[in-house]
């Protein structure tokens, strides 16, 4: 009899829906039906059906081609290299739970690596802002429960986030938002016409990179002062209108993307979101949410902020004191710069996302990837040792975009032999005690280690 | 006064972290302790001596110990960092943080210098005969406390974010800056003598900006409020004068609202 | 747990559950719990000459979960001050790294408090859908064992039960999520204003109408008295007041702490409060407004200490830069206002709000300067030690790793008046509080009371933590300190609680001559209500759920187990 598993999060976006349906064969091996998730998630969940998958590492020879080898070699391998480097760089966690985030934690100390992740390139300067000047957010709830103007700045949640909107911002029925879109009033503020745009009420098409100037101008209007006729494109008296709009909002929920964060300015110009929160909060309630993109890229940046105290580009090589400053410390500067000789890719596709030229740098030195599947980085890599799908055949702890901990369940049996992230890693990590002859850390978790276990497949 | 001579003798294979290369440092020690004061290269440490031949002796107190690089570190980090005295001379390019945190004393750096130089400043100066890359005496990340005195003078063009949240001293550029200048600021003053592209004072409590060429963009936050003659950097010129960033909140004082001034040259 | 046998020998015993004070004893501790006596194979500890105290108990401290978590993440340069963590602790010499100051990361919190002698923590606000956040903190944090306490106070169903009047349903809701979020009691912060907050309103005093929800703060602290005693809890609620920080705020204060008169203790934990009022310093304000701001401490006191059902907490402000976050989220828009430091808040649906905001708290600005002895002055007009903790509100008043410096204040006129001495306003601090003329200093009994066998007992752990009881937990805590000559010089007093010449902690040495040498066996406790299920409350909870006022799945709510090792689980059972 086929099981049919409820309340199973979703491991693509960063709306981290958990109220998908799976329907798992009786040996539960196969996904046969997947329910309530939108076309990318339904199809991530099919992919673990893929006979294909890696069920082995594979290292690459002399003559080029990839072999596969046992674990403990791979696992010796990766101990080795990361110890020798002077300086490894391990990217990645866009895709993976917060137990295999912990876990990579004592390797990276241990080897004296640099720890980032996919942020990064992505809300890397959304971090910068929140250095500079906080955070005034809230959870997806409260924005559905409340919003009445919702904003869209540089973000298309139609294409980037397919059920956000249905789940929390645009459409939904909210405890004091009982009519739905009809009580909410929709900004979009892009510079194209995207199919958010077009669900909007008002859509101020801004010249694009001028968000900084646009926050600007409804800050300075909001403080009862003139500003030019036009500013980024916008006429004055749009921007006075949605200022208002804005300001008379009982609850004004804001809404940021890329388009902010990789223009020029980058983290400015969501400081300058912040603030502008930060005054609406004098008139109304306002607050502010990154649409973060994949389902547990807030993972990292929460567990290593309790771990060392920096969400990502966090260089640990000191072995007495972590050190941030991206600029610096950051993947694609120190690949430019050749500041790494070591580079570990973990359930990301730095291959697929990085621009050419850092792959290019990386690539002189050892590259190893860890990842469920074959991609970009695992056919250029040196080593491939391929793990559990974290929240298919693997559960775990994943933060949503609002930073709310959703413990995702496993649907299916992880594949014979391989492991997870976190055992993965723990069985690294003990290499490298062993190679140094140094007793490992587990803390108090160890002894009584108890691996996520699924409720689902027991 | 002692002057203690670097030959870089080898490029590091990833970047060398120099932290130890101020005369504060050198002070009291002879060549061959300094040769042997440490620096990192990702996880090890490594010594002086293993990039740079060292001849002359430091001086008693940093104040009398006076450092001459004689070559390029475009791969050496935080060169004069924290220093409080002395001076240090480097006869080529300087990578990251090149004085930061520097409380006095004088840097030279005839070449370029790479992105946070004379981060959280307090005192001393630094001159850079080349361009600078971005973060030119800003604050270090999340800090409300930037710059607070000394000054930086960079002689060719800079990058992005100049004396971000900056709170005193001077920076002058005597070229041109692509976007954000005294962003955040609380006090300081800024001297562009190029053109920059755009997001001049922006979140500016106050402090003052001076631009002699032009601004593409000017910020909807900022108003013109008359024309002043000043004297900048030893010339006079006429400026237009804006106050802003209006947007920002503004303390007051004797009644009065203070804002961010904003001086960029009049037209001809 | 440590199999092993262990004696401390010879040190001066301060033990205020057996009222021992400072005779010279030995301590003996078999499989990780006081006994008696061992046999003489049993590994010695020479405590000649030093202070032997018991494991200390903190009741109240930001250590784990998402605001603790917003705050370290939102200030890096909090990290760059922290020169004093380069200790070398790292990996090679067998420990994980340590970073941050004034919110330092889940390590350093483990070592520093078992370097001051601490065994457990009460992680002080816990939003229950962040829960599993809370345990995977709680989860690597080494050494230390800690709990949570969940916030209801501006809970939807506490809310709406309470406008009814039901108190039962309140405390089936209450035990319900005890159970999913792995809770261990009752936390009240801004009772009804951190829920107006979500509006960006606030309630000031205890009878400001909550939006919507139309009942009153007085209405939520009486309901949740009552809920609390019904249940039976280990410990009483515990309470952050309305108009937190704010000048002339005492009287408020005074107005919700006789909320508890008349009403008694029921529980079978040795508890005999019913009310814990937390930080207590940010309660104790006089004046219009800044300007004639000044310390009503004695007014405060002289009503505790006639109530012999209240305990507090000092909230004692230490002087230092640090961070402030609590889950009353419109103080902390507020204090953004007054300070524009950086502000981070998370609104957590249908149940509570946080803010945290940087803030320096200056010995030469006059309102801090009155903080500071505000604090200090509640412990001093204490005549019940055992009701009086020490705390700093961690990190909102201080880090905790000040707690050293705290007893310094409070066993030493001394070194009050030459903090005083120092301070830019020093006359008009004098003014605008009594510390000058207070001459108490108290005694290492007093601290042992403060620290140790006063929060166990409020906590209803008196039978495990707090004390040298045979039977009681081994933790035993040695401090370099000799009780017959205490030091003239009181730094060295602040110096001897900042590192303990030795920790024991179930029986195991994890810190000797002030560093730590062993990771521990750190235990999570919570607390079991078992009691007959409530239909109406399954109902309205599983109905917030299918509705979607929550946007998470019910099913994903409650922290799984693997989360929480080493549980300690306190049974509370409900009769029919």
């Amino acid at each position: 009899m086929p099981k049919l598993i409820k309340g199973v999060g979703c491991p693509y976006c960063g709306s981290s829906c958990d109220d998908i349906e799976v329907l798992v064969s009786d040996d539960e091996t196969k996904v046969l039906e997947v329910h309530n998730a939108c076309i990318i998630g339904t199809n991530l969940f099919h992919h673990a059906n893929d006979p294909t998958r890696p069920r082995l590492p594979r290292k690459r020879q002399p003559d080029g081609s990839m072999k596969e080898i046992p674990y403990e070699d791979a696992i010796d391998y990766m101990a080795k290299t990361m110890l020798a480097a002077k300086k490894p760089l391990i990217y990645g966690f866009g895709s993976t739970n917060c137990e295999g985030m912990s876990a990579i934690g004592r390797i990276a100390e241990k080897s004296g690596a640099v720890l980032d992740n996919c942020a990064t390139i992505c809300h890397g300067p959304s971090f910068l802002a929140i250095f500079d000047n906080g955070y005034p957010s809230c959870t997806l709830g409260e924005a559905k429960n409340r919003a009445d103007v919702v904003v869209f700045w540089g973000c298309n949640p139609m294409h980037a986030h397919p059920r956000h909107t249905s789940r929390y911002s645009i459409f939904p029925r909210g405890y004091f938002t009982q009519k739905g879109q009809m009580q909410r009033t929709v900004l979009c503020i892009d510079p194209r016409e995207t199919d958010t745009a077009k669900l909007a009420d008002h859509h101020l098409m801004l010249d694009q990179g001028h968000d900084y100037e646009l926050f600007n101008a409804f800050r300075t209007v909001l403080r009862g002062h003139d500003i030019p006729d036009v500013v980024a494109g916008i006429p004055k008296e749009t921007i006075k209108k949605s200022a208002e709009i804005m300001k008379n909002a009982k609850f004004c929920m804001i809404f940021f993307g890329m388009g902010c964060t990789h223009t020029d300015g980058r983290n400015h110009n969501i400081d300058h979101a912040i603030s502008l929160t930060r005054d609406l909060n004098d008139h109304t309630k306002c607050s502010i949410m990154a649409m973060r993109g994949h389902y547990n890229i807030a993972g990292p940046g929460q567990v290593w902020a309790w771990q060392f105290g920096f969400p990502y580009c966090i260089d640990l090589s000191k072995g007495t004191h972590a050190h941030m400053n991206p600029g610096e410390t950051s993947s694609v500067d120190l690949a430019m710069r050749d500041e790494v000789d070591c580079f570990v890719n973990i359930g990301a596709d730095a291959g697929a996302h990085f621009p050419i030229q850092p792959v290019q740098h990386l690539k002189k030195h050892p590259f190893i990837v860890i990842d469920p599947n074959f991609n970009m980085a695992s056919e250029i890599s040196d080593l491939h040792i391929p793990v559990r799908i974290a929240g298919v055949d693997e559960p775990g702890v994943v933060y949503r975009m609002d930073n709310v901990p959703i413990q995702f369940k496993a649907v299916l049996k992880g594949l014979p032999g391989v492991p997870s992230d976190e055992e993965l890693f723990d069985r690294v990590y003990e290499r490298m005690c062993e190679l140094t002859n140094t007793k490992p850390i587990w803390l108090a978790a160890k002894e009584d280690r108890r691996y996520p276990e699924s409720e689902a497949v027991s | 006064m002692a002057t203690v001579t670097l030959k870089p003798t080898k490029v590091p294979e990833l970047i060398f972290e120099g932290y130890s290369i101020t005369p504060d440092a050198f002070a009291g020690k002879t060549a061959a302790q300094i040769a042997a004061l440490p620096g990192h290269e990702g996880k090890f440490v490594l010594k002086l001596g293993e990039f740079f031949t060292v001849s002359g002796n430091g001086g008693e107190t940093a104040a009398d110990t006076d450092i001459v690089i004689d070559g390029d570190c475009s791969r050496v980090k935080y060169i004069g960092s924290k220093m409080t005295a002395g001076s240090v001379t480097v006869n080529g390019n300087a990578d990251m943080y090149v004085g930061g945190w520097m409380k006095g004393g004088k840097i030279h750096i005839k070449g370029n210098v790479d992105s946070f130089c004379g981060i959280q400043m307090e005192g001393g100066e630094l001159l850079v005969d080349g361009d600078a890359k971005n973060h030119v005496g800003c604050a270090y990340r999340g800090d409300w406390r930037g710059m607070k005195g000394g000054t930086i003078r960079i002689k060719g063009s800079a990058g992005n974010d100049i004396g971000t949240a900056m709170l005193g001293g001077t920076i002058i550029i005597e070229k041109d800056v692509f976007i954000h200048v005294s962003t955040h600021a609380e006090g300081g003053t800024v001297i562009i003598k190029g053109d920059v592209e755009g997001r001049v004072g922006g979140q500016m409590v106050k402090g003052d900006m001076y631009v002699l060429g032009k601004i593409k963009f000017m910020l909807p936050g900022y108003k013109k409020i008359g024309t002043v003659e000043k004297e900048v950097d030893g010339a006079k010129y006429t400026f237009d004068h804006y106050i802003g960033d209006l947007g920002e909140r503004h303390g007051k004082s004797k009644g009065q609202y203070v804002y961010a001034n904003l001086y960029l040259k009049a037209a001809a | 747990m440590s199999s092993g046998e262990l004696i401390v020998k010879g040190g001066f015993v301060i033990d205020p559950t057996r009222k021992i004070n400072g005779d010279v004893g030995d301590i003996a501790i078999k499989d990780g719990k006081i006994v008696e006596k061992v046999s003489s194979s049993a590994k010695v500890i020479d405590a000649k000459g030093k202070v032997v105290m018991a494991g200390g108990v903190d009741v109240h401290s930001h250590v784990a979960g998402p605001k603790v978590n917003a705050g370290r993440l939102m200030r890096p340069e909090d990290k760059l001050r922290a020169g004093v963590c380069r200790s070398g602790m790292a990996q090679k010499n067998g420990f994980r790294m340590e970073s941050g100051f004034s919110i330092p990361s889940v390590f350093r919190t483990g070592y520093e408090y078992a370097r001051m002698g601490y065994s457990f923590v009460m992680e002080a606000a816990m939003p229950p859908l962040l829960a599993p956040h809370t345990h995977e903190e709680i989860h690597d944090t080494p050494i230390i064992d800690e709990a949570a306490l969940p916030v209801f106070a501006n809970n939807w169903f506490v809310m709406e039960y309470l406008r009814q009047g039901e108190v039962e349903n309140t405390a089936a809701y209450i035990a319900w999520l005890l159970k999913v979020t792995k809770g261990y009691g009752v936390k009240l912060v801004n009772p009804g204003g951190t829920a107006a907050w979500a509006w960006g309103l606030n309630c000031l005093s205890i009878n400001d109408p909550v939006p919507y929800f139309e009942l009153t703060p007085a209405d939520i602290i009486k309901g949740l008295i009552q809920a609390n005693e019904y249940l039976g809890l280990p410990h009483s609620i515990h309470i952050h007041q309305n108009n937190l920080g704010n000048p002339g705020n005492y009287p408020e204060t005074l107005a919700s702490l006789k909320l508890a008169e008349g009403v008694k203790a029921k529980n079978k934990f040795g508890r005999e409060t019913v009310m814990h009022s937390t930080h207590l310093q940010f309660h104790s304000y006089g004046g219009e407004g800044w300007k004639d701001f000044c310390s009503k401490s004695r007014e405060i006191m002289d009503y505790i200490n006639k109530q012999k059902n209240i305990t507090f907490d000092l909230g004692c402000v230490t002087l230092d830069e640090t961070t402030t976050m609590t889950a009353d989220g419109p103080f902390e828009h507020h204090l953004h206002g007054l300070n524009h430091l950086k502000w981070t808040n998370v609104d957590v649906e249908l149940e509570t709000a946080a803010g945290v905001v940087p803030y320096i708290y200056d010995k030469d600005v006059l309102p801090n300067a009155i903080q500071w002895a505000t604090g200090l002055e509640l412990a001093l007009f204490a005549k019940d030690m055992d009701r009086a903790f020490i705390t700093t509100d961690h990190p909102n008043a201080g880090p905790f790793t000040r707690y050293p410096r705290v007893i310094k204040w409070l066993m030493s006129k001394k070194a009050r008046e030459a903090t005083l001495a120092t301070m830019k306003n020093t006359d008009r601090v004098i003014n605008a509080t009594y510390i000058h003329g207070i001459d108490r200093e108290l005694s290492l009994y007093d601290i042992a009371q403060m620290t140790r066998s006063g929060p166990a007992k409020c906590l209803g752990l008196a039978r495990t933590y707090g004390g040298l009881a045979p039977g009681m937990n081994g933790d035993v805590s040695v401090f370099d300190l000799n009780y017959k000559d205490m030091p003239k010089d009181a730094e060295k007093i602040e110096a001897a609680f900042q590192r303990a010449a030795c920790f024991i902690k179930d029986g195991e040495i994890v810190v000797k001559d002030g560093e730590v040498v062993s990771h521990g066996h750190k235990k999570t406790v919570w607390v079991k209500v078992k009691m007959p299920e409530n239909p109406q409350v399954t109902r309205d909870v599983s109905q917030a759920f299918h509705r979607g006022t929550y946007t998470v799945d019910i099913s994903n709510y409650p922290v799984r187990e693997y989360l929480a090792p080493h549980q300690s689980i306190i049974d509370v059972n409900v009769e029919a």
